[in-house]
């Protein structure tokens, strides 16, 4: 399997700050680490060519560096790319991810790449690339090229890829499933003892550490309040026009409800997979109170609903798509000049 | 989502069953709801008794909107 190698202009021997700003340098050959890589990933792998690329122009002119590295890609026969290591140098990093997220996108190849946890293209790019965790500085090139060149050679040769934390990269939000020889409920009770005996044990299933939003400040008043309704309740008009996913959505809907003083039965459903939808297709309110909305409108309790509602669907839907559907959605508010939402999730 | 939307300064109220999870993923304003099958409404009750408990239940929520929080708070609801 043949393989490119992403560097930049201090590694790839044009210089340090003043440098920069250098464009994409093709390599016939390699330079500077990449020989150490080739000389690593042998004889499962070899790295064709070196491409050296200033870390301001990466990540200043990102769409001109892009297309010049295209337009030299696309003449080379390749199966893995590499990235650095970018150490804690954060353009260096962000310069990386930037490069193979490109790449993993467009050419479908595993991408790897290095950085100190401190790099700020660890956070940025951990779920596009595999980042393995890399030392501070350039003294660790050998530390770190190690363990990418070790990786790379077990994909080569189609081995079992162990969970993120063995192999030693930044976890990339990915669950897999993976055959156990002991049952679920034996894990649990080894795990429970060893909680009880005070000694320390590893959940299957880690809940990420939440980021805190601060409270936004009340609505000053309700009754001159725009309120919106938005749902993870999967209740959509009985067609399902926008063909959302039923579990582990990836996309949402609005749906005019301006004419509407209930969902009816028939015209609405839920395409909720994960419970039973019987008693919310029979009355799609018990998801998406529209009947009492209005209600609370017409009380001139809230000034007035919005126009329209906006769900998705909750079960199995990762954070990174629910984060995203809550920007689109924000946005979509805030040009409609919404003050407040009810969010009903099941 | 709810807290994307937070974020941009639009106060929500999470209506949901599982306050436990809503306050781990960070909702700051939250109503508890009936069921996971059936959030706002029982099948098994009168239709007066069940628009009560959802009228009940997203008035709490509207409140909620109108509320000064300063950390994640469960509002009751009467029904």
């Amino acid at each position: 399997m043949k393989a490119i190698h992403y560097i930049n202009q201090f590694f790839g021997q044009i210089g340090g700050e003043e440098k920069a700003d250098q464009t994409p340098i093709f390599h016939d050959g390699l330079i500077g680490c990449s020989m150490m890589l080739n000389g690593m990933v042998k004889p499962e792998i070899e790295v064709t060519n070196t491409i050296v690329c200033g870390d301001n122009y990466i990540t200043n002119h990102t769409e001109e560096a892009l297309k010049e590295i295209f337009a030299f890609l696309d003449t080379k026969e390749f199966g893995m790319f590499f990235a650095g290591p970018a150490f804690m140098a954060g353009r260096y990093g962000v310069g990386c991810g930037i490069v193979c997220k490109a790449v993993s996108e467009r050419y479908h190849v595993p991408v790897i790449t290095s950085m100190n946890e401190e790099n700020p293209g660890v956070e940025e790019y951990k779920s596009v690339a595999y980042i393995f965790k890399g030392g501070r500085k350039a003294t660790f090139m050998k530390a770190d090229i190690t363990p990418m060149a070790a990786f790379a050679k077990k994909i080569a040769k189609g081995e079992t890829l162990l969970p993120a934390a063995q192999e030693g990269y930044f976890p990339r939000g990915i669950r897999a499933e993976i055959p156990c020889d002991t049952m679920a409920a034996d894990r649990v009770i080894d795990m429970l003892l060893k909680k009880i005996n005070g000694e320390p044990f590893q959940t299957e299933l880690i809940i990420p550490a939440m980021e805190k939003i601060p409270p936004a400040a009340p609505v000053v008043d309700l009754s001159k309040a725009t309120i919106a309704l938005v749902s993870s309740s999967g209740v959509v008009p009985v067609d399902n026009p926008d063909r959302i996913q039923s579990a582990s959505a990836q996309k949402w809907g609005k749906y005019d409800i301006s004419k509407l003083d209930h969902l009816p039965e028939g015209v609405f459903k839920t395409i909720h997979a994960g419970f039973d939808p019987a008693a919310m297709c029979a009355v799609p309110d018990r998801g998406v109170p529209l009947d009492a909305m209005r209600y609370f409108e017409k009380q001139g309790k809230i000034g007035k609903l919005y126009d329209y509602f906006y769900v998705t669907v909750g079960t199995g839907t990762t954070q990174a798509f629910a984060a995203k559907f809550g920007r689109e959605i924000a946005k979509e508010l805030h040009d409609a000049h919404v003050d407040a939402v009810i969010l009903t999730s099941t | 989502m709810g807290k994307e939307i937070e974020r941009t300064g639009i106060p929500v109220t999470v209506m949901c069953n599982l306050i436990d999870v809503a306050k781990t993923v960070g909702s700051n304003r939250m109503v508890q709801t009936v069921s996971v099958p059936y959030p706002l409404g029982d099948p098994e009750l009168s239709k007066e008794a069940e628009w009560q408990l959802r009228t009940s239940r997203v008035g709490a929520a509207l409140d909620a909107l109108a509320t000064k929080v300063e950390e994640p708070t469960v509002f009751p609801s009467k029904f």
